[in-house]
């Protein structure tokens, strides 16, 4: 049995996670997931203005502060924190923690590869909407294909302390430890799909643990100081999902579920650059308290076609917010808007999208809501896109003029002018696996 | 037969994929789960939700762990860093469907 742990849901997560889990009780891997859809754009802007960036940059410090322990207890770390510099980041891992050894895993960066791709006749339609990717060729800000486990669980074979990788699957992250220590082919589809469900449950943090829970929340005991998921997993592919004793949060099979539902399609296959799994045949079982074994996942061969992620310029956007109390606060907050569109209608400006919120009516919900009468104050959020910056620029000074020019009684406005925001959007789409090649190499 | 919302039998939990909201939505009771495959059709949600989702809903089921899934296609405003609501990754749309009204027979909820 080896103890796989996830202390990072996303870059942002909680900073005391990995640290409470390298102190609070044994693990043999820690596992860190840093890098969103359109996170790797960002990371290429900061490349581009600096060759050694480009990663996660609250990962070397963090390795930094746990090394010591890493050491002591032989704890491995995967994590995606190379982003689009994997080298780089490695080489601040060895500034902060000299004396580890560190490997990083490469080729999941294909940004330089776009335009041999589109040559080879392969058109990288976006898997949602169907277009082809000429349509927005010249806007391509950021280009990866997700690679699997197996390259990770390469880099750890070579008795690296900490593997970095770029962009991956992030269940990959458990899957590798797996692959390492109990000898999986790529032909176990059923156990590494088992590993994949495993990863899945815990690749969200504490999500999985009592975080964002619906099933009896307010007695979910001591969120402040939750305890992030460890799975135990066994070489036959099942596994239990677990946390330190004395740790917050709650683990049972209804809190797992959520989890296991959580950003999925068709459960019956679940893609990876591995397998495709199979979340129908999965069996869930409570065994104690704060443990809750998995068993009997099936799955199938890996797909022909790797997934890619890609990141566009897709134009620009703002939001203003003003807030209108009782009495007739909606009424109040629907003619400022009324006003608003009407000026900038006025000025000639053409947004792609106009869309207006009431926060405390329907800003969640939509028309979904359930009604509200009469309520004491509501902000009225406005926001606009387009590919016209300037005029995404205007309708940010059309805001605060209402407070002197509107309905009675506006306020809410002491964070001045909206910002206007690039809009980096996400374009998902399919390459060859035959075109990619992953390479581990050790940096010292 | 009488009305009740969904949170009388069932949770959930919602999230995105692109323009996509997903809500898995799971039975607190196994015997909960045939009034969630009989109440929770496509068409209910679909209407439930009104002009939010601009698309259709596919529904798939996991009889193994009394639970749903449902895509709510066009449902997230452009989705991602496109859309311009606040709710753009979908996180709240679970929760809204907990108050959809559903029909059951009385002697359906208890033993």
């Amino acid at each position: 049995m080896i103890r796989i742990a996830n202390g990072q849901g996303f870059w942002g997560d909680w900073l005391e996670a990995p640290v409470r889990l390298v102190d609070g009780g044994p693990i043999d891997y820690l596992t860190l997931d840093y890098l969103a859809e359109v996170t790797m754009s960002i990371l290429q802007k900061q490349r581009q203005a600096d060759p050694d960036l480009g990663y996660a940059r609250d990962f070397p410090p963090l390795i930094g502060r746990i090394a010591k322990k890493l050491r002591e207890r032989h704890i491995k770390v995967v994590a995606n924190a190379g982003g689009v510099n994997p080298v780089a980041c490695a080489r601040a891992v060895l500034k902060a923690a000299p004396g580890l050894k560190v490997a990083v895993v490469l080729g999941d960066d294909v940004l330089d590869r776009i335009d041999e791709f589109l040559g080879k006749g392969y058109e990288m339609r976006n898997i949602d909407t169907g277009a082809p990717i000429s349509t927005i060729r010249e806007h391509i800000l950021s280009a990866n294909a997700y690679i699997g486990a197996f390259p990770l669980a390469e880099a750890l074979a070579t008795g690296a302390d900490v593997v970095i990788a770029g962009r991956c699957a992030d269940a990959a992250l458990v899957v590798a430890p797996m692959i390492d220590r109990f000898g999986w082919e790529p032909e176990d589809y059923d156990k590494l799909s088992a590993g994949i469900v495993a990863g899945h449950i815990i690749e969200c943090g504490a999500q999985c643990s009592g975080g964002n829970c619906q099933v009896d929340w307010q007695n979910i005991p001591d969120l402040a100081n939750i305890g992030y998921p460890i799975v135990e997993a066994e070489a036959d592919g099942s596994f239990a999902v677990t946390k330190h004793p004395g740790t917050g949060g709650r683990i049972d099979s209804h809190g797992v579920k959520e989890q296991l539902l959580y950003e999925i399609g068709d459960p019956r296959q679940y893609m990876t650059p591995d397998c495709v799994a199979d979340f129908t045949s999965l069996h869930l079982e409570d065994t104690g308290p704060d443990r809750v074994r998995g068993f009997g996942v099936r799955g199938g061969p890996r797909p022909a076609m790797l997934k890619a992620s890609m990141s566009y310029h897709a134009g620009w956007k703002a939001s203003g917010t003003l807030v209108y109390s009782w009495p007739n606060a909606l009424e109040k907050a629907r003619v400022a808007d009324r006003i608003t569109r009407q000026r900038l209608d006025q000025l000639g400006l053409r947004f792609d999208e106009i869309h207006t919120e009431y926060f405390g009516v329907n800003a969640c919900h939509g028309p979904a809501a359930r009604p509200v009468h009469d309520p004491p104050e509501v902000q009225v959020r406005i926001s606009v896109r387009g590919s016209d910056k300037r005029a995404v620029d205007r309708f940010t000074r059309e805001m605060i003029p209402l407070v002197l020019t509107g309905p009675p009684g506006g306020t809410g406005y002491g964070e001045g002018r909206p910002e206007v925001r690039q809009i980096v959007a996400y374009w998902p789409a399919l390459i060859p696996r035959e075109e990619i090649h992953t390479s581990v190499e050790v940096i010292k | 037969m009488m009305k009740i919302p969904v949170s009388r039998i069932a949770h959930t939990r919602s999230g995105d994929k692109g323009d996509i909201a997903n809500i898995g939505i799971i039975a607190w009771q196994p015997r909960y789960y045939p009034i969630l495959l009989r109440e929770v059709t496509p068409d209910r949600v679909k209407t439930f939700f009104g002009e939010l989702v601009k698309g259709g809903v596919d529904r798939f089921e996991l009889p193994n762990l009394y639970a749903l899934n449902l895509l709510l296609h066009h449902a997230l405003g452009g989705g991602g860093t496109v859309s311009l609501r606040t709710d753009a990754q979908g996180k709240t749309l679970g929760a809204a469907l907990l108050a959809m009204e559903i029909d059951v027979d009385e002697r359906e909820l208890t033993d």
